[in-house]
């Protein structure tokens, strides 16, 4: 049991440009994951977090109903099961109707498997929203949609930046599931290496380091970024209220 | 006169609780009507009902002699031209100041963003918040997001303004400068419906004083009326309460 460190950075150097691409997938995969899966999120939280209003006609009543319905029993099915077995089944059950490649069905299937995640991040981020707020909006005659992208929406996100983020570090990993239907990521990248190589230690050790590298630049990045959204705007306080 | 709002028959219960049994009551042009009455009363309820953000059982609301259930009016519009400043102020978190005040005439009455601003400053200046206008509004005091938020109302123009409780989450020292600002805009001729535990601020500006008790109007009148010389037993025992410490 032991590591040749200095065949390690050999085949590190041999074979960086294997290994970029697999990093350019990877990163690829889980932004596009996490930003796809939160914008589906945010329409299907929303569709979970909005009560009945009293208001609404007998049709939005039920279209309202069913809405539920069909968003619960996705977040139910997506969360539910590995994405790994989702990448099978749907790459392999549409591929003779949409001839799609691994490729395309891996962006999909992480986007809305991610979506399944988002859904009840955001439902959960809208409901910590005092009703205040959108009653306020409401006094003033906007409508729901208006309320929801000019009030909720911003303020749901905020709230929820560190959960939503930590999907983005979910998805740096969890992409390598991808690998089952021939995404060329990182995981996908390494086993070949080890394979021509017959180094596996060695090989699995870089990806680990690889992995690390990537989601701590993440997490800086998030981090940045979180101090940003938090950063209110300073007080400008002049003459009369010394 | 004028009337504004017209409330007929409503009826409003939540579970087996009545809180609202039949009232009947209008809100004319230019005129001040307090709402008394003791917690649970069914003040607040009220209010609510009448710019829908609760939804009546029974009854009808008219606005200038239009149903406002009836589905002829649009709810938005209707909303804009009832403004409403709540007990816990609820001015957008996400929103500075003057954006408070710019959102709803942007989106809802369309206005350019110029304009708005324009707008805007003026009633933050005479709810003398000017100087904040860029401030974050989560930072302000309560006394101040009050008057902020009665900005935001009075940025839309709106026919009658609905004060629900504006002074019951603010410290002592603050009531005074919220009052003092409701007081000016009653001057001015704005029409008004106030839930209030202030008494004394009641006594003051209203033109038509209302006591609710267990979910009905149980007496109305001028101030003098209600303060003075109160007919029902209930409405003494109330004022009692305030005035006979």
């Amino acid at each position: 049991m032991s590591i040749d460190f200095g065949r390690a950075f050999e085949i590190f150097t041999e074979n960086w440009s294997l290994f970029s691409f697999g990093i350019q997938n990877t990163l690829l995969f889980a932004l596009v994951g996490t930003v796809v899966g939160l914008l589906l999120g945010l329409v299907t939280g929303a569709l979970r977090a909005i009560p009945e209003d009293p208001m609404d006609s007998a049709f939005v009543k039920v279209l309202k109903k069913i809405a539920r319905f069909v968003v619960g029993f996705y977040v139910w099915f997506f969360r539910g099961t590995p994405m790994m077995v989702q990448a099978l089944f749907f790459f392999y059950l549409l591929r003779p109707v949409l001839g799609w490649t691994g490729f395309s069905a891996g962006l999909i299937i992480i986007s809305v498997n991610t979506g399944a995640y988002m859904a009840e991040i955001i439902r959960g981020g809208i409901q910590s929203i005092d009703v205040g707020q959108s009653e306020a909006a409401k006094s003033l005659g906007m409508t729901t949609m208006q309320t929801m992208l000019s009030i909720i929406f911003p303020q749901a996100i905020k709230n929820t930046f560190p959960t939503i983020g930590n999907q983005l570090i979910v998805n740096i990993k969890d992409s390598c599931m991808l690998n089952a239907i021939q995404v060329t990521e990182l995981y996908f990248q390494s086993s070949s290496v080890a394979g021509s190589n017959m180094r596996y230690a060695e090989v699995y050790f870089l990806e680990m380091v690889m992995y690390l590298v990537l989601t701590t630049v993440a997490t800086l990045i998030l981090n940045a970024m979180e101090r940003k959204i938090n950063q209110t705007k300073t007080v400008t306080i002049k003459d009369h209220c010394a | 006169m004028e009337t504004i709002i017209q409330v007929q028959h409503l009826k409003k219960h939540f579970g087996s609780l009545q809180v609202l049994n039949d009232i009947d009551f209008e809100i004319n042009k230019g005129e001040v009507v307090t709402i008394i009455g003791s917690s649970g009363s069914g003040k607040s309820t009220l209010l609510r009902c009448i710019n829908l953000l609760e939804i009546p059982d029974g009854g009808k609301i008219l606005y200038k002699d239009t149903d406002i259930l009836s589905g002829k009016l649009s709810l938005t519009e209707y909303r804009s031209k009832v403004g409403m400043v709540f007990q816990s102020f609820n001015l957008f978190a996400n929103k500075s100041v003057i954006e408070n005040c710019m959102i709803g005439q942007v989106k809802v009455l369309k206005r350019s963003k110029e304009e708005a601003r324009k707008i805007a400053m003026r009633h933050l200046e005479s709810v003398g918040m000017e100087s904040f206008a860029d401030a974050s509004s989560v930072r302000l005091s309560g006394g101040q997001k009050q008057r902020v938020a009665i900005a935001r109302a009075l940025c839309m123009d709106p026919e009658v303004l609905l004060f629900d409780e504006p002074t019951s989450a603010l410290d002592p020292e603050m009531v005074g400068d919220v009052l003092e600002v409701m007081q000016k805009l009653a001057k001015e001729g704005l029409t008004m419906a106030i839930v209030t535990h202030e008494m004394q601020f009641a006594k003051d500006v209203s033109d038509r004083v209302i006591f609710m008790d267990q979910g009905v109007i149980a007496e109305q009148g001028t101030p003098q009326q209600i303060f003075e010389d109160p007919q029902q037993e209930r409405t003494k025992q109330f004022l009692s309460r305030y005035f006979d410490r």
